[in-house]
């Protein structure tokens, strides 16, 4: 079982994948198993780190907060390119000490960090777990490192760790 | 464009909206992308369009052809989940050589901001 499937994760997005692209039917249900199989089998030749998630029920909560958080800084960034010049911007970079190490829950507070609008994630070094963002409103940087700490990092900690 | 005088009012309506929000926020990225006056400030400017823009937009497809041809239609999932995954790696390549560029030419954008060596050695918070 674990030879013909190395990553039952990714072989069952794939499947899932497939059908939602093509519509749902048997012979598709079929015919995207075959290729999920084919897909992870030569996924495992390249043998990357298998990310492990050991509490599946906090997933939803993330999610959660990240579309909370995408709405807010949505509202947030069309504001300041509305007023335009008019209002003073105060962009800065914050220096964020993590103690995550998990390489996919970094992954995916890369992901986090980026995608919402007002912060990009620039660098993070390895050795001493520091990452360096940039915010493009920056009015309390303690704020923004307990932010980052207590509602990503601790979560993704949890799902990863 | 068949079938498309076949929507409900609520539907049109809903659908309608969720556009104008979507490429609203798209513009309103692209113009902030020519107003900022620094390279990362405008680095987040084109999110709006790849978070609020492109979700919007892409519900609005969801909801447009699930009512339509009266089943979920949910594929437009799939594109939201790979514009997320990929767009950290193009920001992430940007703004490293940026950064890389104000390191070798001693710009102060950086390091004036978060210390000589900011995210290298115990320097927590920045120094103006």
């Amino acid at each position: 079982m674990r030879r013909l499937l190395p990553y039952p994760l990714l072989t069952a997005s794939l499947i899932v994948m497939w059908l939602l692209l093509n519509s749902f039917s048997l012979g598709h249900l079929i015919l995207g198993t075959i290729i999920a199989l084919v897909a992870s089998l030569s996924m495992a030749a390249l043998q990357p780190d298998k990310p492990r998630i050991r509490k599946w029920h906090k997933i939803p909560v993330l999610i959660g907060r990240v579309l909370v958080d995408i709405y807010h800084s949505n509202v947030a960034v069309a504001g300041l390119v509305l007023s335009g010049g008019r209002r003073e911007r105060r962009p800065g970079f914050v220096v964020i000490p993590l103690t995550l190490r998990d390489r996919t829950g970094l992954a995916v507070l890369a992901c986090i960090v980026t995608a919402t609008p007002g912060t990009a994630w620039v660098e993070y070094h390895a050795d001493n777990g520091r990452l360096l963002i940039h915010v493009l409103d920056l009015v309390d940087r303690d704020a923004w490192i307990e932010t980052i700490q207590t509602r990503y990092e601790q979560l993704l900690r949890e799902i990863f760790e | 464009m068949s079938g498309l005088h076949d929507l409900p009012a609520w539907a049109a309506l809903a659908i309608a909206f969720l556009l104008l929000l979507g490429s609203g926020l798209t513009l309103l990225g692209t113009i902030g992308l020519v107003r900022f006056k620094t390279f990362y400030e405008r680095v987040h400017a084109p999110t709006l369009g790849t978070t609020g823009g492109a979700g919007a937009i892409l519900i609005a497809s969801m909801l447009c052809f699930s009512v339509l041809q009266s089943r979920p239609v949910l594929h437009e999932l799939l594109i939201t989940v790979f514009v997320t995954v990929t767009t950290p790696v193009t920001l992430m390549l940007l703004a490293r050589a940026a950064i890389y560029r104000d390191r070798t030419e001693k710009a102060d954008s950086v390091d004036t901001l978060v210390g000589d060596r900011g995210v290298n050695d115990g320097e927590h918070s920045a120094r103006r």
